[in-house]
Formats: structure tokens, sequence, C-alpha cells
């Protein structure tokens, strides 16, 4: 675990998000409760939960893509919880992000040299200096240098991650908002990409939130590790004590519902998690024969 | 459905430099503007358009006489050398009227649809983009404008302003502008929630650029298209009001010449024939141009020779659901040849096997009239009790191959090499180029059951559970709804749910992601099959939900005594549940053997990348694979 003597790069306190509810004065709909996080320079915090969990309603929320009902998110030692458009510009610099899903993030239409180009023209950077970074984008992220002039749709899940990557890498953040980015690749491409991340960190000392519904997958690239429960985080901790000895009943059935590519293995961890699934259920009833 | 057509193409295609074998084919582009040259139609409406506009533009140097010019001693003649179309009842050329007319008329028309675009196109911009209150205002406004009835509307302008062809054609421009509005509103909703818009905004993008950059593209071609139409329809119906006699005398336009020369149709009767043929011309040139350009841009490659037009569509939902619950509607005969009654016997030694496939190969028939293959020379078999697991990537032909076994591919598959035979029977005879959907939808739904990778677009959101559980088992089985009903419920208990009653009488989006897949497993084992398809059956599931379906997989499986079929891509859901593996890479099948045996010992270097890849067991941190080659880009 790398702790660093200088306040945490991000800082997130009592966090609470509420989208307004479709209905007519209905009550607003609770998406993430009293969130708690801080992430260091140069750490990754591993973000992981359910579907519905909240975990990418809170990576939104930090980039400013999902209303913040109460609480503070300060990063950098400014509090960024309802920054405006302009302040977001300057943000950008420092705050990135990288998307779940490769074929939705980029638009189809333009070029992968104009998509990089984009968050370098925005910070007024000349044609001629933001083609030249682009291309150092593209080595960085292992494509081709005449990858500039090519579509989106030519290239695989993993190269499109590999742009949206480099998009992200674009103007040196301090820190990226990881969604779930290797969630819809194959396992060959999923273990390079995840290399990539692990190198461009060691490279560059840039921060991950890195959220994730595969607890393998966290586990692998987290300096620490918290679990998101019904917009709640239920436990957070060192990566190694979350994910292999966790004391939450969520994540301990979280750990043991992933197989493990053994049949023998795999069946022990099956007996483990009906033994588990048993002794939850009867404190369960416990407590509500106690209440 | 993961390796759908378009993936397995572009896999294939990025794959294509590296392996001969296997998945063959490459990928045809083209751009929309050479397609729209390469179209026969469009070349035509094209040139006509051109010509049309150039004699309108040249008009003042071709004619030979000015539009309101009067030889009154020369009314109503007949073609001449001097006015090689006539004249007309003030003594007019006929010739120098229709290219002034075609000036006027055309511009016009222009005018209206500028003016329709000018406020539809901003309007249908920012209330897509931004929606809420002004959104909710223009929407009124778009319905009070489309209330009214057109006609009466420029009739009272007309009464109001005078005969201006202008002010006329502005007046319709601002009535048709919510056709306009609506289109690009639809067009901006559909991506404004796309990812790509969301990572412009972190990037610091102002509004406006994004519109301009992301936005304004996805509504250019249906902006485009719609102006064919709309300039046709304000021809149509400036050339209508003049006909009536509301247009200005002075000014030439065709819908004047059309009203003059109705007025002496006994007289000289071409009088009305050349403004209507230019009318005709214009309007269908750009009927045709909006037609010619929407097919340009819809993928249009046309495969020739293509046999066979079933109606079997595996793509739509509701075929899924079909699939799912083992409907089938998708009767139509895809094999052109009538069917033999008698089926080739099986090879003996054979028949024991619940299911046999041998040397089976897939292909799509290309543009070009080469075959690019998805499956290629895959074998492999399945006995009754058994579960085999097909593991490969996105594109390697792990669903096409399950799907022909259901003969439930796309329409323009075709079975190129090999045989499929189920309980000693072929559906794929040696020598078939097609599944014979006469023999296999015996056997589909009732023997061959299907549980599908997304559980929620697999049940019909029209129709309660109970109602597609109890369909098809009144159907396959024949037995009746009452009897039906009593199994549904015991299949629903069977698969864990703690009411089923509230369960059957449930819509489908009541039921959370993993009932949903409960409720098609039900559906899958209701008629009692003998072999089950599982393409993914975990894949768009929680992890902890995915352990209780695999839980209840197996638990089913073995009190059934069912052969499967498991579609995935995930190791770990196979040592969960499989007694033997096959793995796919580009098509072909590399490496089958006994669970234990491939997992721990793996032979093929590209199993052992695969197993190379999963994490479980890794030092954290650490890099998986060890140089950081780049990949070859298609």
């Amino acid at each position: 675990m790398s702790t660093t003597e200088s306040a945490p790069l991000l800082t997130v306190d009592n966090l609470a998000v509420e989208y307004p509810s479709k209905k007519f004065r209905a009550r607003p709909f609770r998406a993430l409760t009293d969130i708690n996080i801080s992430i260091g320079r140069g750490e990754t915090l591993g973000l992981v939960g359910e579907s519905g969990s909240g975990k990418t309603t809170l990576g939104r929320a930090i980039l400013g893509l999902a209303p913040v009902t109460a609480g503070t998110i300060s990063f950098d030692g400014k509090d960024i919880s309802h920054a405006t458009r302009r302040d977001r510009r300057d943000l950008s610099r420092d705050l990135q992000v990288v998307f779940q899903d490769p074929y939705t993030s980029l638009n189809p239409a333009l070029e992968i040299g104009a998509i990089l180009a984009e968050p370098l023209g925005v910070q007024g950077m000349e044609p001629a200096a933001a083609r030249k970074r682009v291309k150092e984008l593209l080595d960085q992220v292992g494509l081709p240098s005449d990858a500039i002039n090519r579509l989106p749709r030519e290239f695989s899940g993993g190269q499109r991650q590999r742009v949206a990557i480099a998009r992200a890498l674009a103007l040196s953040p301090k820190l990226i908002v990881c969604d779930e980015p290797v969630s819809a690749l194959d396992l060959s491409t999923q273990a390079r990409v995840l290399d990539l991340f692990l190198q461009i960190q060691k490279d560059t000392g840039v921060s991950y939130l890195f959220v994730s519904h595969d607890l393998d997958v966290v586990r692998h690239i987290s300096h620490r590790v918290a679990v998101m429960y019904h917009g709640e985080i239920v436990e957070q901790g060192p990566a190694d004590a979350v994910t292999t000895d966790p004391d939450h009943p969520y994540t301990q059935r979280l750990l043991l519902a992933s197989p493990v590519p053994d049949p023998d293995r795999q069946e022990q961890r099956r007996a483990d998690r009906h033994r588990l699934l048993e002794a939850q259920r009867m404190q369960h009833e416990q407590a509500g024969a106690l209440a | 459905m993961s390796d759908s057509v378009e993936t397995a193409a572009v896999a294939a295609a990025t794959s294509a430099a590296t392996s001969a074998a296997g998945q063959s084919g490459t990928v045809v582009r083209s751009t929309v503007l050479r397609r729209l040259f390469r179209n026969p139609l469009s070349l035509v409406a094209m040139t006509l358009l051109l010509a049309i506009s150039l004699l309108a533009v040249l008009a003042p140097v071709l004619a030979p006489f000015d539009q309101n010019y009067a030889n009154i001693a020369k009314t109503l003649a007949a073609p001449d050398s001097v006015n090689i179309l006539g004249t007309d009842s003030a003594g007019r050329d006929v010739w120098s009227r229709l290219l002034f007319g075609a000036q006027l008329t055309l511009l016009s028309a222009l005018l209206c649809a500028g003016v329709a675009i000018g406020i539809g196109l901003p309007a249908g911009l920012i209330a897509g983009y931004y929606a809420g209150k002004f959104e909710a205002v223009s929407n009124w406004v778009v319905s009070i404008l489309m209330s009214l009835p057109g006609l009466i509307v420029l009739l009272t302008i007309r009464a109001a302003f005078g005969p201006s062809v202008w002010i006329s054609m502005i007046a319709f421009g601002i009535l048709i502008s919510p056709s306009y509005f609506r289109l690009t509103r639809t067009a901006v909703q559909s991506v404004r929630n796309e990812l790509y818009v969301d990572a412009a905004r972190v990037s610091g993008l102002s509004d406006l650029s994004i519109i301009a950059r992301h936005i304004f593209s996805v509504v250019r071609a249906p902006i485009i298209i719609q102006t064919a139409a709309i300039a046709g329809v304000a021809i149509a119906i400036q050339s209508g009001l003049e006909f009536l006699g509301l247009g200005d005398p002075t000014k030439s336009t065709w819908g004047v010449m059309l009203s003059e020369g109705f007025k002496n149709v006994y007289l000289n009767p071409t009088l009305l024939f050349w403004p209507a043929l230019a009318m005709a011309l214009t309007i269908g040139g750009l009927v045709l141009l909006g037609n010619a350009i929407r097919d340009a841009l819809e993928d249009g490659e046309k495969i020739k020779h293509r046999r066979g037009k079933g109606a079997a569509k595996a793509t739509a939902p509701a075929a899924g659901a079909a699939r799912g619950t083992g409907q089938q509607t998708t009767a139509a005969p895809a094999a052109a040849r009538p069917s033999r009654k008698s089926v080739a016997a099986v090879v003996p030694g054979t028949e024991h096997h619940l299911i046999k496939v041998t040397n089976l190969g897939v292909g799509y028939p290309q543009a070009d009239g080469s075959i690019k293959k998805a499956v290629d020379d895959v074998s492999f078999h399945v006995d009754r009790g058994e579960i085999l697991g097909i593991v490969g990537e996105s594109g390697s032909g792990k669903s096409q191959t399950a799907f022909s076994i259901l003969g439930l591919l796309p329409d323009n598959a075709r079975i190129v090499a090999g045989s499929i035979q189920f309980d000693g029977c072929y559906t794929v005879a040696p020598g078939e180029d097609s599944v014979n959907q006469e023999r296999l939808s015996k056997l589909r739904g009732k023997r061959i059951s299907y549980i599908p990778q997304e559980p929620m677009s697999n049940l019909d959101p029209a129709f309660t559970i109970g109602y597609q559980l109890v369909t098809p088992m009144v159907r396959v089985l024949g037995i009746t709804k009452a009897e039906a009903r009593k199994r549904a419920l015991k299949l629903l208990a069977d698969v864990g749910m703690v009411n089923p009653e509230r369960t059957f009488a449930a819509y489908p989006h009541e039921v959370s992601g993993g009932m949903a897949q409960r409720v098609l497993i039900a559906g899958a084992i209701s008629c009692e099959p003998d072999l089950v398809i599982a393409d993914e059956p975990t894949t768009a599931l929680d992890v902890t939900v995915q352990a209780d379906v695999l839980d209840l997989l197996r638990e089913l499986q073995q009190r059934l005594n069912i052969g499967v079929i498991l579609v995935t891509h995930n190791f770990g859901v196979v040592a969960d549940l499989c007694d033997r593996v096959a793995v796919m890479q580009d098509g072909r099948l590399v490496e089958e053997g006994p669970v234990r045996e491939i997992l721990r010992n793996p032979r093929e270097p590209y199993t052992q990348t695969l197993l190379a890849s999963m994490l479980e067991g890794k030092e954290p941190m650490s890099m998986l694979v060890s140089t950081l080659q780049k990949e070859p880009v298609a």
C-alpha cells in the first residue's frame, strides 16, 4: 500500500446522490448514501459491487455527470462538488475518464486523431503540437501511429479501449476514473489492457478509481478496495485483506461466488459458499428472532 | 449475442492476416458517396436534377424571349422554329416561360425548405439536447402547428398579403417545420446519452462545441433525405395554389402555366403537358434521390444469388423469445430444394450419441461471390447426462455452432460442410447446405431447447411470464391449459421461485435479471428436452446471481439426466459445470477433452494463453502478458 505524506488527491465526504423521480411529487431516487472514500497520489482504489449498487454513479458524481445532493468531493485541495462548466474545463486537465463500453465511448464519425486531439484543443493547444502529442499517446498505449487517420470501427474492442485510455491520458491527468474498463473485453484482451493500466501508473504516477464488478480484476489492479452494496460502501481496506479475507457478509458471498478455473477447487469453493449462505441465513433468522 | 455476425466479421477481418485457415474472407467497405454514384437510380435522379437546375440558372441566356413578352398575333401557336414549344393564349413563348418558371419554382421550393430547416433544426437540437422546459414548450407549439389545416392557412395568408410566391412559401416552411423538429429531436435524443458525449463533457467542451462536433453529424443525413422530400412537396403545394388561380399572374411559374394550360385545355392540350412534365420530372427526381441517399446510408452491399428467401429472421427479440420458450414461429423452410422424405442413415456406431457434429462448416456468402467462413471443420459430440463446454473469445464461432444445431442461423448463412445428427437422425445430412427446418422443428422446443444470454430481451414484455410458459407447453405437449398452468407453477418452484404464483402472474419487467433467467430455464426444461443449449447463460448476471443459476443448472441437469452444451467464455463457469471442454478459435475447434485435462494441462498454445489470462491466483499488480506487443490493425 502506497501512502503519501501529503493530503490525499481525492476525498469524498458523506456524499449523497439523488435523482429526481419521473413521477409527479414522488420522492427522489437515492442512488448513493453517505459515501466516504479517499485516493492518494499514485494509488488505485478498486470499487467493487453488483449492478445497481451505485459504483458507476459514484464515478460519475466525481466527474460531474451525476447530481451531488449532499456532502463534498474535494480534489487536489479544491471543493468540486458543484463545479461549474468553466471549472470543469480546468479540471479536465487533472481528472479524466475511461468508460466501460469501447463501442459507444468513441464517436463513430470521427477519426482517432480527431478524438484524441479533442481534449488538447479544448485546452488551447495548437494543431501541430496536438498532432505530435497524439502520436506520443498512440505509442504510449501500444497502437501504431497510422491509427490517426482511421475510424473507430476499424479497431477491435481492445484496441478501442486503448484509444479511450489514450484520450484520458492526453492531458497527463492526476486521476482517471475507470468505469468497468475491461468488462466488455475478451479474456486475453483484458489481460493486455490491465497490463497497460499498470504500466501507465508505473510511468506517470497517475491515480485510478477503478470500478468493476469482478473481484479478481479489482484484486489484481488495486492498492485498496471499497465494496459497494445498495448505494453504500459496506467495507474498505487494503486490497489483499478485503479480497481474500473479507469481513462484510456481502463481500464474503461475492468472494465465494466467483468461480475458479479448476473443477476440484471450484467444487470446494461451491461447498464453502453453500456453508456460508447457510450460516448467514441462520444468523439472519436469529437476528430476526431477537428483534 | 456477443458473437453476432458483425463481430464475427470484424474479428475475421482483424485476424485474416494472421490465420489463413479457419475463418476467412474480408470486409468490404465503401463510402456513402461512392455507393450513391454506383446506384443507377440515384445517377438518373442526380443527372435530371442537375440538368433542370442548370436550365433554370441559364434561363436568361437560353430563353429566346422574356417570360412576359406577348406576341398577340401568334396565340396558341403550334411549335415551330421560333417558338419551339409553341405559344400560350397570350402569345407568350412556352419554352421561355418554362425556363423562367423553373427558376422561380425551384427557388421558392428552396426557400420553403430553408425556412423549415432554419426553424426546425435548431429547435430540435436544443429540445433534444437539453430537454426540460424548452422541449415541453416547443412540443406544444409543434402540436398546434401540426393541427392547423395547411391549405386554409395558406389561403388566408394569400388573402392578407397578396399573391406573392415568397410569402406563401415562407408560411408553408413554417407550417412544415415540425417535421424537421421531430426528426432532429429524435435523432439527438438517441445520442444524447452516448458515452462519447459524456467523455466530451469531461474534457470540458462547451455545449455548443459538443452539439457541433458530436451531435450534428447524426442529424445531417436524415435532414438531407427529408429535404429532398420536402422540396418536392413544396413544389406540389405551390403549384397547387397557383393552379387554383391564387398565384401572381405577372410571374411565370410552372403552377401558373398549369393553370393557364387548364383554361385552354380544349384548344391546346400541350400547354398543360409541358409544365406537368417539368413538375413530374423534378418531384420524381427529388424523391428518387432521397431514396437513393437512404439506401446508400443503410449498409446496402447486396449479396447476389441468394437462395431461399426464408422468413427465419433470427435477430429480432421476438424470435429470441420464441427460441426461449420453444415456440416455433420461424417455420419457413429455408431450404430451396424440396426435402426428400427419406433421410440418409447416420454412420453406424454413432447412433447412441445424443448429438454429434461432424466437420461442420458455416459460411456467409459475400457480395463478391466468395463465402466467408464463420465455423470451419468443427466436430464434437454430447451424450445423455453430459455437459460439454464450448469456450472461446468473441468471434470464435462458438455461438454460430450452437445456432446451427438449433437451426436458428441467420437467413443468409450456409452450411458449407459437414453434418449434424441428433439421436441417430441427421438434422443436417452430409451434402445439405442448410438446416432442414422441417426435420428440426419437430425437435426444437420439444427435444432440443435453448437458454439465451440476455434474459430480459428474450421475454416478450407484452405478455405475463405465465402465458409465455404455458403457451409452448400447450402447443408442444398437447396438454390442456389448466394442466400446463399446474406444470408451469411447479417448474417455477423447481427453479427456486419463492412465490411461483406471483411470478406466474408477473410481467417480465417486474422481475430481476436473475429471476428472468430462472424463468427462461424453466421454459427450456418445460417440455422435457433431451438436449439444452445454453449460450452464455450467466454472462449478463451478477456474480452472486451467476453462482445461484449455475447451482440450478447443475441440479436440474443431474435430476433430468439431460445433455447440455454450454457456450461460454468463462473458465470458472466451465470448471463449475462441465464434464468436457471444447476450445474454439477463429471458427475452428483447437482442443477438446475432459475438463480436468484441458484446464490443468492444456496442450494447445491458444488454450494456454487463455488460461494464462485468468487473474485468479496471479500476483497482484504483476504484468500478465510478458511483453506489451503492438496488436496488428485490420
